[in-house]
């Protein structure tokens, strides 16, 4: 008797037995509750009475539609029903199919007479004997097949309740592909193809020691791999090349010392077969790895045979982040194992049609990736090794000329070796396949955006976007946003300072200052408030590089408001970035950053330039009917109280609000002023947000402004550095002065000053810390709150302004707004960037106090 | 900061920021004028004061003699109020709180404070001057500031009427920036001889009509109430249905809804004009649009078509045409628009249908420019007066949706002909038909689009014109039918 059993940890359990066999009894003991499917309970569900025959068809439907669930979120899951007949096994089996899940069975033979014992002693099971006799009797009938002809694979009998009893674990074993615990670091190689040479010069480029012995075509290796790191062969290491002998000894002797790990490719199991005595044709090269094999020592062939049989055909690695499989492998199949996924995983996707190189036309499953893994494979030869939607091939067509190409994981770095000849012609000449779709805005499909939706954020945790935001979204979207593909980052909601309770004033530096303090900020950056229009400007070198990195039909760049609305036409637009592009040049920050595109936040004046229109609708009309209001009040009250009417102090309060709608006049022409050309603007970057392959969030402020003032040249005024200041919040004479500054600032007409940590992103205990607070101007708070916003009475009441909602927002959209660039950065499919770009527009729909 | 301002305008009841005062002065020449103070029930020598749930209403006169007699009630609108003075309720969505709240057109408050200040002349009863309260006297009234948007038009259609000889005074917006151009605020002088109480009435209900805001939210009780105001007058009155259907202005949540969004997200043109009227505007002598959905529907019939559907459907209007031909078994429209969709399924009634016609039929809410599998498994879609609105750079992405994707065996798309808008009286050369076409392409421009979409996707395509047929511009509007 067993009293150990294991099963694949993922995988689809049938029970199978007579009523009262001891199914239920046996599933609760090994299984957790939410992994058993009982047909009985389903039964329950759908009319509350689990032993209704009237309901067998809707409860089957349901223990279904709940396997199926769960096999699709790839969990174990039991079905708890008889299961005695093929026909009702054949539907579970399918399923699991379908999911790439393998199927385990156990299996009651318990005697008659005790099953129906047992039935009598529970409620609601009053059928007669006949029914488990009939059991019996079809689980008998059919069982003979149930391995072979059934497909499953695991099947444990039970004949004696003692058996039964007598078992005391099930152990769950991990799948072969499973390899998340190990986190790497990994250096990822490409198809080798019997390129000893150039495997052995790639292994010492990425710092291995290769030690050989014996003669090219005869060596034997022992390799040792930098510290910690560990070599991934994607398969393909024979054929075609001059020493397929060689790759597989130099392959199978890094496994053997834990050094590296191989997957099995299409060459190789085609080797295998041959190898098996099968009969297959000596083309694509396995001739040469016959004749290869000819020349070598007794044994080599067994050997070898028994080495390429032990290889799987995908891993999974460091938590679920990193596929290998020779052709790549769609999400849906990762970590799962099934005749489907090893064949997709050796030879790829295809269509069935076959081209004119009579080579078989392939699918282009990378473009329409969505996976959270990065998925990095060989298989098809391309010219460069390019990331598709977080997809990698990196064979680089050695074999025929091109070059070994290896990953560095998790650094993504590319390593490669030149090939030291061709070794093969190519069937087809080596361009580029058109994988180009993953660029194209298509590649996002409307369930990437729509509904309830639940964003995992780097910094912020999981983000919630609810429904009807993003249906608000989708418009704004689709009819008036920038295209998809430019749309890598939206900046956040900025709440103000606390309100401050000095006479006279609604906010102020002191409040700004002590939240950082409260937070546990010990130094705080404050920057001056332009007051212009937010604009995200993505800026490419050229257009060759809009085209390669961002997909761009045309432009070389993009410059977008704050709700990713174009900021100027088309060709004021190209101007600007040519503007911002030779500062970049002139700075040297091509090089610098080894990139060709930047993001930069950044505030672009005059107001005026793009919100004339505010200021035509909304500002001026304000300032235009109160006068008029007020005038003609003014005027009759002069005459009322030269009359004698008591209307004295009416007049004088009137005759201030006048005076106080000059000064909302005056507050709102310090921000205009005529735009004829693009010398006219002013530019005003404050965040150096991304470039390629990094985003610069993990920089301090100080050196964001830094960086930026770099930009800005006495012989060109458009672009403009920014004033600001560090204040040690612990030095009572720093914050002195920084609010004397602020003062003085506001004073001359500045709208004011945004205080920011000085590190980018700072956490406290209950989640991130607001990543700017900023504190206006007085004057610049009267076009916000109405002119006479500031006398008293009206500013008691406006103190009572609650800005927990705001900030609450500032710190999910900042969270959603940098997770969308560090998706970008990571070469993510453009749907993963999206969806958090997206989230940052629906979030702007929640309602809030619009004044904050 | 482009989106501060835009955001202030949105939730905020803009309207008070900008009118919170009032000023309205009645005078009278009729000898005793002094004897307007009975009339009003205002003493001339004295300061009135009425405080009202907004804010307050003073009345004093700035004149009063034998000869002429001037009161003038000044109303100040408390702003923080209007957006606090509710604060705190449970359960209530800040949206609800600034923008489903009470009145909040500075004219709807006149109106209020007229009647609460002026109570008793409003209903023509005077204690001591009943028959002086009976009798038409001369009568001046200012108002300022008057929200008009230039419509001084409409302000004549609805006083002069009445007998009023009307004046409307305006300033700059800013002196500072006369490129800017008038203010929309005006100051309204109105002169007549009448009975105190029909200009107090008129004042009362025609005001709000002048601003066209929305003035209160609409109980049962406003329609008495205008019917009461109104009384006589208003049945006379030429442009009667015009005055009732803007004092009850109706559907007000939709509308609302849209202007948050529109102005949360930049800037947007007034609401008043709806562009979808100015282009049916030009286009109306040959009704254009129901000739589209005619051909279409004809198109799709004989295209043995049975499962369609109708991107960009709008507010619905093809597919009220479609439902009524039985051959169609599955009718869907897709808006990316919230308030479309809300106003198509008003428009089709569909909570009312009968269950068999609501199988046929559904709408839903998606895009051109994502992917979508829900358009999968039709005969046909549809996409009349659409793609002109979309981006350039992003009909790629609309291509590969339609053609690539959901790839129907017939695809109907419509669009303007540009070369015909030259026929157009209203137009002026390179204007479009519509603010918002982002494009509008002449015949071979179409057509060579339509060509690449046939090379990239295996289609077929030919090309229908509708509506009367210009000899040289060809017809308004181009439809390509494609075939696969």
């Amino acid at each position: 008797m067993t009293d150990r059993i294991s099963i694949p940890e993922y995988c689809l359990v049938l029970l199978i037995g007579p009523s009262g066999s001891g199914k239920s009894s046996f599933a609760r003991k090994y299984f957790k509750d939410t992994e058993i499917v009982s047909s009985d309970d389903c039964r329950a569900m759908v009319c509350d009475d689990d032993s209704s025959l009237e309901a067998t068809s809707d409860a089957f439907e349901l223990v279904h539609y709940i396997a199926e669930k769960r096999l699709k979120a790839r969990r174990l899951t039991v079905i708890d029903a008889t299961n005695v007949k093929p026909e009702d096994r054949r539907q579970y089996v399918t399923l699991a199919k379908k999911y790439h899940a393998l199927v385990a069975a156990f299996v009651f033979f318990t005697d008659e007479k005790i099953c129906h014992e047992r039935n009598l002693n529970r409620p609601n099971r009053d059928f007669g004997p006949h029914v488990v006799r009939n059991h019996i009797r079809s689980l008998k009938r059919g069982f003979k097949g149930i391995q072979r002809k059934e497909g499953i694979k695991f099947v444990h009998t039970f004949d004696t309740p003692e058996e039964v009893d007598a078992l005391k674990t099930i152990e769950r074993s991990p799948l072969w592909p499973d390899k998340r615990e190990e986190t790497g670091p990994f250096d990822i190689i490409g198809d080798i193809h019997g390129c000893a040479g150039e495997a052995e010069a790639l292994l010492e480029k990425l710092g291995y020691t290769v030690e050989f012995d014996g003669e090219p075509g005869l060596r034997s290796y022992n390799v040792t791999p930098p510290k910690g790191r560990r070599a991934l062969f994607l398969g393909d290491l024979v054929d075609r090349g001059p020493r397929s002998p060689d790759v597989l000894r130099l392959v199978k002797s890094m496994i053997e010392s834990e050094s590296a790990l191989c997957i099995m490719g299409n060459h190789e199991n085609k080797l295998l077969r041959k190898l098996n005595g099968r009969n297959v044709q000596l083309t694509h090269g396995l001739a040469d790895t016959v004749e290869q094999f000819e020349q070598q020592p007794d044994g080599f062939a067994d050997e070898m045979q028994k080495f390429i049989d032990g290889l799987i055909s995908h891993y999974v690695f460091d938590n679920g982040k990193l596929v290998i499989a020779h052709a790549g492998l769609r999400e849906d199949m990762q970590n799962r194992s099934s005749g489907k996924v090893r064949s997709f995983a050796m030879y790829g996707d295809t269509t069935g049609e076959i081209d004119d190189f009579g080579l078989p036309v392939r699918a282009d499953w990378a473009a329409e990736y969505r996976g959270r893994a990065k998925v990095v494979y060989g298989h098809t030869p391309v010219p460069e090794a390019e990331w598709v939607n977080g997809t990698i091939c990196i064979d680089t067509g050695c074999v025929f000329g091109g070059k070994l190409t290896a990953l560095r994981y998790p650094e993504l770095e590319l390593v490669d070796v030149p090939a030291e000849k061709t070794y093969y012609e190519p069937v087809k000449p080596l361009v580029k396949e058109i994988t180009d779709q993953s660029r194209d805005p298509m590649a996002i499909r409307l369930s990437d955006v729509q509904g309830k939706r639940v964003v995992e954020t780097k910094h912020g945790g999981r983000v919630t976007i609810n429904e009807a935001h993003a249906a608000g979204a989708l418009e704004t979207m689709s009819r008036f946003a920038v295209d998809p593909r430019w749309l890598i980052y939206l900046p956040p909601t900025m709440s103000p300072s606390e309100t401050s309770k000095e006479d006279g004033w609604l906010e102020r530096p002191e409040e700004a200052f002590a939240y950082y303090r409260g937070q546990g900020v010990e130094r705080a950056i404050c920057e001056e408030k332009h007051m212009g229009s937010r604009a995200v400007i993505v800026v490419c070198k050229d257009e060759v590089a809009a085209k390669k990195r961002f997909g761009a039909h045309a432009g070389s760049g993009v410059i977008y408001t704050r709700t990713g609305r174009p900021f100027f036409g088309i060709e004021m637009q190209e101007q600007v970035l040519q503007r911002v592009r030779n500062a970049l040049s002139r700075a040297g920050y091509w090089d610098e950053f080894a990139t060709d595109w930047f993001c930069l936040d950044a505030e672009i004046m005059p107001w005026s330039a793009k919100a004339q229109i505010l200021l035509e609708r909304q500002y001026a009309p304000v300032a235009a009917s109160a006068k008029l209001g007020l005038g003609t009040a003014a005027e009759a009250l002069k005459q009322a109280n030269q009359r004698g009417v008591d209307v004295k102090n009416l007049l004088d309060a009137t005759e201030k609000r006048l005076s106080k709608v000059e000064e909302y006049t005056d507050a709102y022409r310090h921000y205009i002023w005529p735009v004829n050309s693009i010398e006219d603007l002013r530019i005003a970057p404050f965040h150096l947000m991304a470039a390629e392959g990094q985003t610069f969030l993990d920089q301090p402020h100080p050196w964001h402004m830094e960086k930026l003032a770099k930009l800005s040249f006495d012989d060109d005024p458009v672009m403009m550095a920014t004033a600001w200041r560090i204040v040690d919040l612990g030095d009572e004479l720093a914050v002195k002065d920084a609010i004397a500054w602020w003062e003085d600032l506001t004073f001359r007409g500045g709208e004011g000053m945004v205080v920011k940590p000085e590190q980018f992103v700072v956490r406290c205990k209950k989640g991130l810390v607001q990543p700017a607070v900023k504190c206006r101007g007085k004057e610049y708070l009267r076009l916000i709150y109405g002119p006479d916003y500031d006398t008293s009475g009206h500013l008691e009441r406006l103190r009572q302004r609650g800005l927990g909602r705001k900030r609450s927002m500032a710190v999910r959209e900042f969270a959603l707004g940098a997770e969308a660039l560090q998706r970008f950065v990571d070469h993510q499919p453009l749907a993963r960037t999206h969806e958090a770009v997206f989230g940052v527009l629906a979030l702007e729909l929640e309602p809030v106090d619009p004044r904050l | 900061m482009l989106l501060k301002p835009a955001i202030a305008t949105g939730l905020y009841p803009q309207k008070t920021q900008k009118e919170y005062n009032v000023y309205l002065s009645i005078s009278t020449t009729h000898q005793p004028a002094t004897d307007l103070g009975f009339l009003l029930h205002k003493n001339p020598s004295n300061v009135h004061e009425t405080s009202l749930s907004f804010g307050r209403a003073v009345i004093f006169y700035p004149e009063a003699t034998e000869k002429k007699c001037t009161a003038s009630l000044m109303l100040d609108i408390d702003p923080i109020d209007l957006v606090r003075g509710r604060k705190g309720r449970e359960g209530e969505s800040l949206l609800d709180h600034y923008v489903n709240d009470r009145p909040y057109a500075a004219s709807s408050f006149l109106s209020v404070a007229l009647a609460r200040s002026y109570r008793e002349a409003l209903n023509g009863t005077s204690k001591q001057r009943q028959e002086l309260a009976d009798t038409e006297i001369p009568l001046e009234a200012t108002l300022s500031p008057l929200p008009c948007r230039g419509r001084e038009e409409l302000a004549c259609r609805l006083f002069e009427p009445l007998g009023y000889k009307l004046q409307l005074e305006s300033v700059l917006l800013d002196d500072n920036y006369p490129e800017w151009g008038k203010s929309a605020y005006k100051t309204l002088k109105l002169k007549s001889i009448c009975k105190l109480s029909d200009l107090l009435t008129h004042l009362y209900v025609l005001i709000p009509v002048l601003d066209n805001q929305k003035h209160y939210w609409i109980g049962s009780d406003e329609v008495d109430k205008l019917i009461e105001k109104g009384g006589q007058w208003l049945e006379e009155h030429p442009e009667r249905d015009l005055i009732a259907t803007r004092y009850l202005k109706r559907g007000f949540s939709a509308r609302a809804t849209k202007k948050i969004l529109d102005e949360r997200f930049g800037i947007t043109d007034e609401p008043e004009e709806n562009p979808d009227e100015e282009e049916e505007k030009l286009e109306k002598p040959i009704r254009l649009n129901d000739l589209r959905y005619e051909v279409v529907t004809d198109t799709l019939l004989k295209e043995n078509v049975r499962k369609v559907v109708d991107l960009g459907c709008g507010e619905g209007k093809l597919l009220k045409r479609l439902i009524q031909e039985r051959q169609f078994e599955r009718i869907v429209g897709v808006e990316v628009s919230p308030i479309s969709l809300e106003r198509a399924e008003r428009r089709l009634n569909l909570d009312n249908m009968s269950p068999t016609q609501r199988d046929r039929i559904d709408i839903l809410h998606g895009s051109l420019v994502y992917e979508d599998n829900r358009l999968e498994g039709f005969d046909a879609l549809t996409l009349i007066e659409v793609i002109e609105h979309v981006d350039e750079e992003r009909l790629d992405a609309l291509e590969r949706v339609i053609f690539g994707q959901a790839a129907p065996p017939r695809v109907l798309v419509s669009t303007p002909n540009r070369e015909f808008n030259v026929t157009f009286e209203n137009m002026t050369p390179g204007m479009l038909r519509h603010v918002d076409h982002r494009f509008e392409w002449t015949r071979a421009e179409f057509q060579d689009w339509a060509n690449g979409v046939c090379e990239r996707h295996g289609y077929k395509v030919s090309m229908i014109g509708i509506g009367e047929v210009h000899e040289e511009y060809g017809a308004p509007t181009q439809m390509a039918v494609f075939k696969r």
